[in-house]
């Protein structure tokens, strides 16, 4: 028989580590990261793993660090601030080739670049999964923790305020099963004295006695041939809603995805030709989906909760061959946390109205800059598609 | 250059001249590298009292056998010059992480002795409440400060155990506690921190208290070994290049300035 239990996002993802393998979690308090931490410290213990309320975010990845290096499956993650001190860890831990998950509980969508670009130092990058809900987070939290160990990188998952505070209804049936075995290169200590002790380090694995101490010019270009296979080995993901025959395709991600489905649908139902991409992959980002999902458009409109980042991605992948404009720079509440109280479907209904109905005739090349300056706080509503031309 | 004074006067003096070759009718008659390090030449300046100090801790993980169950996290310093040249796990972390990086390590393997090095600058300077933290926490790893009193690596610059009146790049008069500010004794703060199971400062600038920090290293993983929190050991090492004084001079150079300030001894012991 089948069980199931109303749980809050933020339980979910913590629920979804569990289920993945995650043993291993520290973090530092910062909503709405906040919550997800809470239930870590509730879930971990029975399954016989260790979660820290760390000191700060600079040791809550060190401690990652060194869970991951032992082939334990590990996590941290924060919010933007947060995450800004964990860089360098991240940076490097990929020169490393310790893999862990970093949840980016993301206040808004002002984060975008810190997610996709890394906001370290260095040629690195790292995968970015991102779900449009609770719902899909079980999924995408297997994929992250199988794609770290896999490419032994560290990689994110996208959250969010939203998405940490929205219930939903999930299946617990099954118990989580137990984690993957510790891979080779792991440390666990008993290679010592054999003469082939291991060595984990973002300066290479070279050893003296081998006649040559730490190469770093050779160990940046296996790590960039490394980089390259594994942003070759992720298929780019997006789903598709409505796009055959769409006029205008909308483009947005997580929570804004959801949003944005919900006014495509409305549109639809009145049998207007708008569609939906939703990049779940944003790293490697679906480029070939969008530019295929838009090939019959005559407008791409990126819906974004933040002053226009994604929509660079968007524009690099149809070149020009489909104009791109935002919807975007949306006033958030005094809480700071990201809830923007003019993202609605009908805020963004209207705003595809008027797209649908501004004629497009002779206008070949997308990168026209918009009339007026992008939609501010008092400008919002009804009107608010006039920004969108 | 160094001369050899065992020639006659009149003769042309024969210049040492250090080479990774080995000479071919060379003849080694005796290997003294330490059980668990891999090469026995080391890459750090003459005179530097770090390689002493990681021997001292490798000698101690071979007197309680625990080469086969230890995991050694190294700081970013000059002390890494030894990360790649061990026969034990290496843990590479950087620079001030080690300690939070040992404690990841040690809650997933509880059974093994993890252990971090870290110099001073490393430890003090870039990281100093990751070590006053894993105190606290009570942590059952063991971390090895090499106190030098100075950024070694970058080429003598001022840390926070620099002592006063120590000269370095960036106090070139020496440093003035009006101008530089005071240096801090780092083993008493952490002797002041529940948590902790053994806490010393040693020094490598003479055989008598090499022998002595040898024995605070075994104590050390005693203590990590019986459970009984965070160990610490501050070592103090000479650095003759970055205190510009001549490598023949810089043990009592450690002993007249360096360890008057930090001064060697056991501050804390949880042993029975």
């Amino acid at each position: 028989m089948s069980e199931t239990r109303l749980m809050e996002g933020s339980e979910v993802f913590a629920d979804a580590m569990v289920r993945a393998g995650c043993r291993f979690f520290a973090g530092y308090p910062m909503t709405p990261f906040t919550e997800v931490l809470e239930h870590m410290a509730t879930a971990l213990p029975p399954v016989g793993g260790v979660c820290i309320n760390a000191e700060s975010e600079l040791e809550a990845v060190g401690m990652v660090w060194g869970a991951a290096a032992t082939g334990t499956r590990a996590a941290t993650g924060s919010t933007g601030q947060g995450l800004s001190l964990m860089q360098e860890s991240i940076a490097e831990a990929s020169l490393a080739g310790i893999g862990f998950v970093v949840l980016n509980m993301a206040r808004g969508q002002g984060d975008y670049f810190q997610a996709t670009r890394g906001g370290g130092h260095g040629d690195y990058r790292t995968p970015v999964l991102a779900p449009s809900g609770p719902s899909e987070v079980s999924e995408l939290m297997a994929e992250a923790f199988e794609l770290a160990d896999r490419w032994r990188n560290p990689v994110v998952v996208l959250g969010d305020y939203y998405m940490a505070h929205t219930w939903v209804d999930m299946d617990v049936t099954d118990s989580p099963p137990d984690p993957p075995d510790c891979p080779d290169w792991a440390l666990d200590g008993t290679s010592g004295g054999t003469g082939a002790a291991k060595l984990v380090s973002p300066l290479g694995t070279t050893k003296q006695r081998d006649g040559v101490g730490y190469d770093l010019a050779a160990h940046y270009a296996d790590r960039a041939r490394r980089r390259a296979e594994m942003e070759a080995g992720i298929a780019p993901r997006a789903e598709l809603t409505d796009t055959d025959d769409a006029e205008v395709v909308v483009v947005a991600y997580s929570t804004m995805a959801r949003y944005a489905h919900a006014a495509v649908t409305e549109l639809r139902r009145e049998g207007l030709a708008v569609g939906l991409v939703r990049p779940v992959t944003l790293w490697p980002f679906p480029g070939d989906a969008v530019r295929e999902a838009s090939r019959g458009a005559h407008t791409i409109v990126v819906y974004e909760n933040n002053a226009g980042q994604m929509i660079d991605d968007v524009r690099l992948s149809v070149l020009g061959a489909t104009p791109v404009v935002g919807h975007n720079g949306f006033a958030t509440d005094s809480s700071a946390f990201g809830i923007a109280p003019d993202v609605t479907v009908e805020n963004l209904t209207s705003a595809l109205r008027e797209v649908l109905a501004t004629p497009r005739e002779g206008r070949a090349d997308g990168d026209r800059p918009h009339a007026g300056d992008q939609r501010t706080a008092d400008r919002h509503g009804a009107g608010s598609g006039e920004d969108l031309t | 250059m160094t001369t050899d004074h065992r020639q006659g006067a009149g003769e042309t003096p024969a210049r040492i001249v250090p080479s990774h070759e080995v000479p071919p009718d060379a003849t080694l008659v005796a290997d003294n590298t330490a059980e668990l390090i891999d090469v026995g030449e080391h890459h750090l300046c003459p005179g530097c009292g770090e390689p002493i100090a990681i021997r001292a801790v490798m000698d101690g993980l071979s007197l309680l056998g625990l080469a086969e169950r230890c995991i050694a996290v190294f700081g970013i310093g000059c002390s890494t010059a030894f990360s790649n040249n061990l026969d034990v796990e290496v843990l590479q972390a950087l620079h001030g992480r080690a300690p939070s990086v040992a404690t990841g390590a040690a809650r997933s393997r509880p059974g093994l002795a993890v252990f971090t090095i870290q110099g001073d600058g490393d430890l003090a300077n870039e990281g100093l409440q990751e070590v006053l933290h894993a105190a606290a926490r009570g942590e059952n790893i063991v971390c090895f400060m090499l106190n030098n009193g100075v950024f070694g690596e970058t080429g003598g610059h001022l840390t926070v155990t620099t002592t006063i009146g120590q000269r370095t790049k960036n106090t070139l008069e020496g440093r003035d506690a009006a101008r530089h500010g005071h240096p801090m004794r780092v083993a008493e703060l952490l002797a002041g921190i529940d948590g902790v199971g053994y806490v010393a400062r040693g020094a490598v600038n003479n055989a008598g208290n090499v022998a002595r920090t040898k024995r605070m290293v075994v104590e050390a993983f005693t203590a990590q070994q019986q459970g009984l929190g965070l160990s610490f050991v501050e070592i103090l090492t000479m650095c003759p290049t970055g205190w510009f004084v001549p490598t023949t001079e810089a043990p009592a150079y450690l002993e007249e300035t360096i360890a008057a300030t930090h001064r060697v001894g056991v501050l804390r012991s949880a042993l029975g």
